[in-house]
């Protein structure tokens, strides 16, 4: 019984740390967006900005690739 | 990998990553030849055939092969150049070398049945904190204590400066980490995905939407498999900027 607490407490937290993932996609988002509408105004100025815009995506992601390895820890490692 | 025992889809979307000797079935030892060594070979065999047999003849035509060994080289040429300056092109080769192999590692793991290596936290730690290792010891070679001056950010009020000091000496010993597990955690929870939808093909009423499903997110893999070693390679020449040039 004890153990099959335990296994719903890590299904329940893996899906919790899952809900990380759409703070990721909204901040991925955010930068290309933003991106996009300044490179929109000055076509000329983007050319020059895409390794930020990599870098700024990268970033942004990073953070939602930790819940999913939080994830899946919680499935697999504990 | 999706058969039913009782009745039910079996889900095995994480065995692909399994590290098994190549011969025979011992335990992985220290030095054990294992899929992941066999996937790392191949992926510094195709990057010897790329650069040095693909540019061999050295043409004033490239051929096709030449030509894109020309275009990788000057690309990531001109990446250390704009990035980490006139005085970074002397780290180039290291930069190259890391990018070639994350890229073939990358888009070797994407052939069926085969093995990632960079899908592996293990594999790509050691070339984030051989980075980490490599650009704090240029920072210090470089500028002596003046390296520490990444750390203090004159720009700042004076009050704010020992608080932005410790949160800069915070993300700084983070970067490894985040270098490392952002190259694994893609390619695993890419090829995870891909293997998920791969077990719903087994079910017959929905077996064409995900064989579907599996085209669109190989296509997206090939996309995130090319700009993870790209990131990669860019933030090492951002980091390598900061160890050349502290000052904000």
């Amino acid at each position: 019984m004890e153990g099959d607490i335990a296994q719903m407490g890590q299904f329940i937290g893996a899906g919790l740390a899952s809900v990380g993932m759409g703070g990721a996609a909204i901040g991925v988002g955010n930068v290309a967006g933003n991106f996009l509408a300044g490179a929109l105004r000055n076509p000329s100025a983007a050319a020059g900005q895409t390794a930020t815009l990599f870098i700024g995506i990268a970033f942004a992601e990073a953070l939602g690739i930790f819940s999913f390895l939080v994830a899946l820890l919680l499935m697999f490692a504990v | 990998m999706a058969e039913s025992k009782d009745g039910g889809l079996v889900f095995k979307p994480m065995e692909q990553f399994e590290v098994a000797p190549l011969f025979g079935d011992g335990p992985v030892g220290m030095f054990t030849i294992t899929n992941s060594t066999m996937w790392m070979a191949l992926a510094v065999l195709a990057v010897v055939a790329l650069m040095v047999l693909g540019t061999r003849s050295r043409a004033i035509i490239p051929s096709r092969s030449q030509s894109i060994a020309e275009l990788v080289y000057g690309f990531i040429y001109q990446m250390v150049e704009d990035i980490a300056g006139k005085d970074g092109v002397k780290y180039f080769p290291y930069i190259m070398t890391l990018f070639l192999f994350i890229l073939f590692s990358n888009y070797l793991g994407l052939l069926p049945k085969a093995f990632t290596p960079t899908s592996h936290i293990a594999v790509t730690a050691v070339l984030a904190v051989g980075v980490f290792v490599a650009v704090t010891v240029i920072g210090f070679v470089k500028n002596g204590a003046g390296f520490l001056s990444l750390f203090w950010v004159s720009s700042a009020p004076l009050a704010l400066r020992p608080i932005l000091a410790l949160i800069e000496v915070i993300s700084y010993f983070v970067r490894p980490v985040s270098h490392s597990i952002r190259l694994a955690g893609n390619m695993m929870a890419g090829h995870a995905v891909i293997k998920v939808f791969a077990g719903f093909a087994a079910l017959l009423a929905i077996s064409p939407l995900a064989i579907l499903a599996i085209t669109a997110m190989y296509g997206l893999e090939m996309l995130v498999a090319g700009i993870q070693a790209y990131v990669f390679t860019i933030l090492t020449c951002v980091y390598l900027k900061d160890a050349l040039h502290p000052h904000h």
